[in-house]
């Protein structure tokens, strides 16, 4: 992968196609997107002020971003009166400079990672391999990805188009020459394969001399940084090693510590269907004789001020990554992470990627377009995102794009929807059963042409076929 | 302009002209379950059973019987302790006893075990909070060895829920919250307990 869009990447409809017609990676998606919906709503049901937290969380969220400078501003404060570092990063070529350095002046030849969204945007793997720093992914997906040469396809579960036999075939393949090697008989039990990561994994923990890290959250009052994991990995990177380096998007921000016991109860259901996850670690700069002495934060913008300047895209801002709108799409179902052609995918994917990276290019401009519109998600999601609002807002975007390359990107895009009429059908289903909690107007400001569009939501199941013949008819 | 300015210029720009966001309605349940302090004490340990830690209960004079029992039949030949932890829960070990002096990364890896206190547990999210305070050591210490046996004392350290327990944290300390041993569902979404962290999580409810 790269920084940005991956290399040479398909547009969505190319990639999806490619997807659709691979049938184990269709098995393998089906079942477990049907397994994770059913633990969520058990997860969710389970709590009868879902729908106030919820609206808690997109308060909260809403109020970090409205006042981002300042929460940014006692952060810095706060973390450098704990003895950590705090640095500033405009763009992906920046935060990779500055992990960078500070991996070389810390002496270290190699990193330890945790699983870090932000990491993979902007290919920091990719950028320090470049100055001859191996990045060890020691997240169990992610180590089965980085190992398979392959690319995440999921959030929360990155690895989840690989079925247990690839996945020992990667280890016994791939382990020896990145370290300890798989054992000889590993079998493909999913407790031996963990295993076997444990064993691979353990020597770099124990050697490891900089790690770096996301986060899921940042607390302004205090100026703690939080972790939510199951692993345990997380909690090695961020105790053994003697330098922590966390990359972390601006829009992380939590403005207080009460805070977190709306967004601790939001996102282990959301993402994982548990109760808790099973570790959260939380840290506040430097602990004298317990964890790293040398923490340095990473604070990275790369298209996020852009994002808040849109009225109607910021709202993606409030995302916590859960994946829950990737579990419940249709169209990312059938199509498959990679489609997507970015490190975010699924309907999150869809308004935060060409949002980031800028609609002028073909897969960015396409992406808005790989929906039926049909709020599954925005009914699964923990914080309120609309994003069927933000991806009509974003289709409008697309095409008001000079040249016809993303013209020609979206048509194909909603050509595909309508050649699969599965993927159609099964939204539109979704669409009826979540009709009650559609938005009722749009509110997208003037732009007369599109004002039927912007009722579509209303309409779900012949939202996106409609929409289509009235623009190409 | 550095990055820092340009980032703030950005966000102030950005936000310019957007509204005051209303005060944050927290109508949200301050607790689920609304039981006398022994039913949450029950409800912890039955989500904490859910994931897989294995709840036992004591009182102070049992309390080190167990302790050794739970070392022995788990086969552990060592344990790490943090330096202060009550001498009188570690009375009935025959097994190698190690205070945290600190021990290297590499001497916790050839540990088999070790014993702490806790900050606090949440009942309703079968939750044990560490916070490096008496009893509980550094964080390396609790992540290592492959066994922990975690003394919670009930019904004192018991809070019912996430906004009952959340203020009592103080976060300028390193904070470990465990619920259940260390998991994960990376292959096929199938569980596996016990990936880096402890294996075992034993969980002694003591009061
Ligand atoms: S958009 Fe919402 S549902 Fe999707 S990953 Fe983000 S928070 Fe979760």
């Amino acid at each position: 992968m790269s920084g940005g869009t991956y290399l040479g990447m398909p547009s969505f409809p190319v990639a999806a196609k490619t997807a659709t017609h691979d049938g184990r990676l269709r098995g393998n998606m089906h079942r477990a997107m049907n397994t994770i919906r059913t633990r969520r709503a058990r997860a969710v049901s389970e709590l009868d002020d879902w729908a106030q937290l919820r609206q808690a969380g997109k308060e909260i969220k809403d109020r970090a971003l409205r006042h981002l400078d300042e929460y940014l501003l006692q952060i810095e404060e706060r973390v450098t009166e704990a003895g950590g570092h705090v640095h500033w990063a405009a763009d992906a070529a920046a935060a990779n400079r500055i992990v960078a350095g500070l991996a070389k002046a810390a002496g270290a030849a190699e990193v330890v990672k945790i699983k870090s969204m932000a990491t993979q945007e902007i290919g920091l793997n990719e950028a320090l391999a470049a100055e001859g720093i191996d990045a060890w992914e020691t997240d169990l997906a992610e180590l089965i990805v980085q190992l398979g040469h392959d690319r995440p396809s999921h959030i929360v579960v990155p690895a989840i188009h690989r079925n247990r036999s690839e996945i020992r075939e990667i280890f016994r393949a791939e382990m020896g020459r990145n370290g300890r090697p798989a054992p000889d008989d590993l079998t493909d039990r999913p407790a031996d394969l963990a295993e076997a990561a444990r064993l691979h994994l353990r020597e770099k923990f124990l050697r490891a001399k900089v790690a770096v890290s996301g986060a899921n959250f940042l607390i302004a009052e205090t100026g703690t940084a939080v972790i939510v994991e199951s692993e345990g990995n997380g909690r090695m990177c961020l105790t053994l090693p003697e330098t922590l380096i966390s990359v972390v998007g601006i829009e992380k921000v939590l403005p207080t510590q009460r805070d977190l016991e709306v967004f601790l109860q939001l996102l282990p259901r959301s993402s994982t269907a548990e109760r808790m996850n099973p570790y959260t670690s939380m840290w506040t700069g430097v602990t004298a004789g317990d964890g790293p002495s040398d923490f340095h934060l990473v604070l990275l913008d790369n298209g996020r001020t852009e994002t808040l300047a849109d009225e109607v895209g910021r709202q993606a801002l409030r995302c916590i990554r859960c994946a829950a709108c990737l579990n419940v799409c249709p169209v990312y179902e059938r199509a498959g992470g990679h489609a997507y052609g970015s490190v975010y995918p699924g309907p999150i994917g869809a308004i935060l990627s060409p949002q980031l990276r800028g609609i002028d290019n073909p897969v960015d401009a396409s992406l808005p377009f790989a929906s039926s519109l049909c709020g599954a998600c925005y009914e699964a999601c923990p914080v309120a995102i609309d994003i069927p609002e933000v991806l009509v807002h974003l289709r409008e975007r697309a095409v008001e794009q000079p040249g016809h390359g993303a013209e020609r990107a979206v048509m194909n895009a909603a050509t595909w929807l309508l050649d699969h009429p599965a993927a159609l059908a099964a939204a539109e289903r979704a669409a009826s059963a979540t009709r009650k909690l559609h938005p009722r107007t749009l509110n997208l400001g003037p732009a007369a042409a599109w004002s039927d569009t912007r009722d579509l939501p209303e309409v779900p199941s012949e939202s996106f076929r409609a929409w289509w013949r009235k623009q190409h008819r | 302009m550095t990055d820092r300015e340009l980032i703030l210029q950005r966000i102030r720009s950005a936000v310019a002209n957007a509204p005051e966001p209303p005060e944050i309605a927290r109508d949200y349940a301050e607790r689920h379950h609304h039981g006398e302090p022994a039913e949450l004490v029950e409800l912890l340990a039955e989500n904490l059973t859910g994931y897989r830690a294995r709840v036992h209960r004591a009182d102070d004079a049992g309390l080190p019987a167990l302790v050794a029992r739970l070392l022995a039949e788990h086969g552990d030949t060592s344990v790490a302790v943090p330096a202060d932890l009550p001498a009188e829960w570690l009375s009935a070990l025959t097994i190698d006893v190690r205070p945290d002096a600190p021990l290297s990364a590499v001497e916790l890896d050839r540990t088999s075990a070790v014993i702490t206190g806790c900050a606090l547990a949440v009942a309703e999210t079968g939750t044990i909070v560490l916070d490096a305070g008496p009893g509980q050591g550094r964080r390396a210490l609790t992540l290592v060895p492959d066994h922990h046996v975690c003394v919670v004392r009930v019904p004192g350290q018991v809070y019912p829920s996430l906004p009952l327990a959340v203020p009592e944290l103080d976060l300028r300390r390193p904070l470990t919250w465990i619920s259940g041993p260390s998991a994960t569902s990376d292959i096929e979404l199938d569980r596996v307990e016990g990936v880096h962290g402890p294996r075992t999580l034993d969980v002694i409810l003591l009061g």
